[in-house]
């Protein structure tokens, strides 16, 4: 995407170099330059040492946080067990939507966490200071990629292992498959956090893009009611919202489904995940105003 | 990733145009909505020197530096720097640039925000410790950056710029609210620094720190006021200080 501007970059520089020797009358030989420009090339390349640098950095923000910390591993467990005792004389309805409610809560929580955690960087100043780094937009994204997708990881292990051993959750012995689900769908709601953030200018807006973004999604998904039974508009618009293709991947995974439209179901998750991350890439600007 | 030797900074120096100088700005303009922040800026910054960017707040300091620095668009001009056009990916393990608000992460320390930087920009544990002891923060190493006084952030802030070895430094007011002892070491780092080949551009509105400048810009309503050293300044307003030039000066381009 990046690439076809920095090779013609490369080649006017190489250009404006050439002359500017030949007016100095220096002799240098050209391997020097090439080596130079290859150093060049490799500061706007994705770099994995980069990548890792910034998942390490964003990690270790986090671990001086215990409360976010806490909030990220006992929330979801929380909220689901109040969920198992409302609906304690109606075990049927728990059944039913039990499962789906641990494949989602990662990625609302990961969504809220990734698009404070962008728009800090922002505001304060450490985002602009990367941009003038030789640091590849992308290599950010992936830091905090590798950094929330390992948190997401342990957040959806702890709430799969409470759900399922103490709160009865019914996953008719797809638990794995559940998990991966939940992991697959807090990286889209990573993904989606980081791209919504250069929408955000105030913290105030950034939390409210959760119940403005993600809360129609949850209702339009099929938790509450059938998808097929909404209105046809509403359905339509149900169709082109990710959210509901984690639900319907969850149900079918709970009911033993592998078929294809199980797999194109996480296709399209991976795919959305994919989509945000390089929209956000995009919403990344070295030059701004 | 590789680590600027003095070898490649070289190479920029040879690249530079027929002048010579570190920043060459032509016709620079840059405009917000109908608002002129910068109308037609022409200047050059000389290799190797300390250069004052003086100016009431408002005249346009820190957008001339972010264009500089390649993190501000503008509307129209010509902006090299090192030789290279403003921006170019390149430059980006030659510039460094501190802004007016110290961009740290106040939620680590400060090694672990200087390890971060150094990982990016490709230098070791011994470099982070070489800067520690430049920038005197080696008693506030394991301290966290957000519990850090004022002037040891803005510390904090420099050491990550100085941490690739650039060869231009861009300074956004950098001493504002330094009591004067921390003031003047600051400066004398400055002039170490210049003294190592390092071009320096400093922003500042404290005009009694434009006598501690080789070069300075006066900038007034995004345009330049007048340029040169010190002396010649002072000379040509037949004042006896810079305040009195700027003054003078300002008077005279109404």
């Amino acid at each position: 995407m990046t690439n076809r501007p920095i090779r013609r970059r490369q080649t006017s520089t190489t250009g404006t170099r050439t002359a500017a020797k030949a007016e100095a009358g220096h002799n240098r030989s050209l391997a020097g330059v090439g080596g130079r420009f290859r150093t060049a090339w490799r500061s706007e390349r994705p770099h994995a040492a980069a990548a890792m640098a910034t998942a390490i950095r964003v990690v270790n923000q986090l671990r001086r946080d215990h409360r976010t910390l806490a909030l990220i591993l006992l929330m979801p467990p929380g909220i689901l067990a109040l969920f198992r005792y409302v609906y304690d004389a109606h075990p049927a309805i728990f059944a039913r939507i039990g499962a789906p409610l641990l494949g989602i809560f990662p990625l609302v929580i990961m969504f809220v966490v990734t698009s404070i955690a962008m728009l800090r960087e922002r505001r304060t100043g450490t985002l602009e200071r990367l941009m003038t780094l030789p640091i590849a937009k992308i290599d950010i994204l992936a830091g905090y990629a590798l950094a929330f997708g390992a948190v997401a990881v342990v957040q959806t292990v702890v709430a799969v292992a409470i759900g399922v051993g103490l709160l009865d959750v019914h996953t008719h012995g797809h638990t794995t498959a559940l998990a991966a689900l939940a992991i697959l769908a807090a990286l889209f709601g990573m993904a989606f956090g980081l791209f919504v953030s250069a929408f955000a200018r105030t913290e105030f807006q950034a939390v409210q893009f959760m119940p403005a973004l993600l809360f129609p999604q949850l209702i339009l998904g099929g938790l509450f009611a059938p998808r097929d039974e909404f209105p046809r508009v509403l359905e339509i618009v149900s169709d082109i919202l990710p959210l509901s293709y984690v639900y319907d991947a969850v149900v079918r995974a709970l009911a033993g489904d592998s078929s294809g439209l199980f797999w194109r179901d996480v296709g399209i998750i991976a795919g959305a995940t994919v989509v945000a991350l390089l929209l956000g890439a995009a919403t990344l600007r070295r030059r701004t105003r | 990733m590789n680590t600027v030797t003095n070898s490649a900074v070289d190479d920029f120096k040879d690249s530079a145009g027929p002048s010579g100088d570190a920043i060459e700005i032509d016709e620079l303009m840059v405009r917000f909505g109908s608002r002129d922040i910068l109308r037609s800026i022409t200047a050059r910054v000389a290799f190797g020197r300390i250069t004052g960017l003086l100016g009431p707040s408002g005249a346009g300091k820190t957008t001339l530096m972010r264009v500089i620095v390649g993190v501000q668009r503008f509307t129209a001009g010509r902006v090299r720097v090192l030789g290279r056009p403003a921006g170019a990916p390149e430059l980006r393990h030659a510039v460094g640039y501190v802004t007016q608000a110290p961009s740290v992460y106040a939620d680590l320390t400060v090694t672990e925000n200087l390890r971060y930087f150094a990982r990016l920009v490709g230098v070791d544990q011994t470099r982070i410790d070489d800067i520690l002891t430049l920038v005197d923060l080696r008693t506030q190493a394991h301290q966290l950056a957000g519990t850090l006084s004022g002037g040891e952030l803005s510390r904090a802030s420099l050491a990550i710029a100085l941490l690739g070895k650039p060869k231009l430094l861009v300074l956004d007011e950098p001493t504002v609210g330094l009591d004067p002892l921390l003031r003047r070491s600051l400066w004398r780092t400055f002039h170490d620094l210049a003294a190592d080949g390092v071009t320096l551009l400093v922003s500042t509105h404290v005009m009694d720190e434009a006598d501690r400048c080789d070069d300075l810009m006066l900038l007034r309503d995004g345009q330049v006021l007048a340029a040169g050293t010190g002396v010649e300044l002072r000379e040509r307003a037949h004042a006896a200080t810079i305040e009195d030039a700027f003054l003078t000066l300002a008077g005279a381009t109404p």
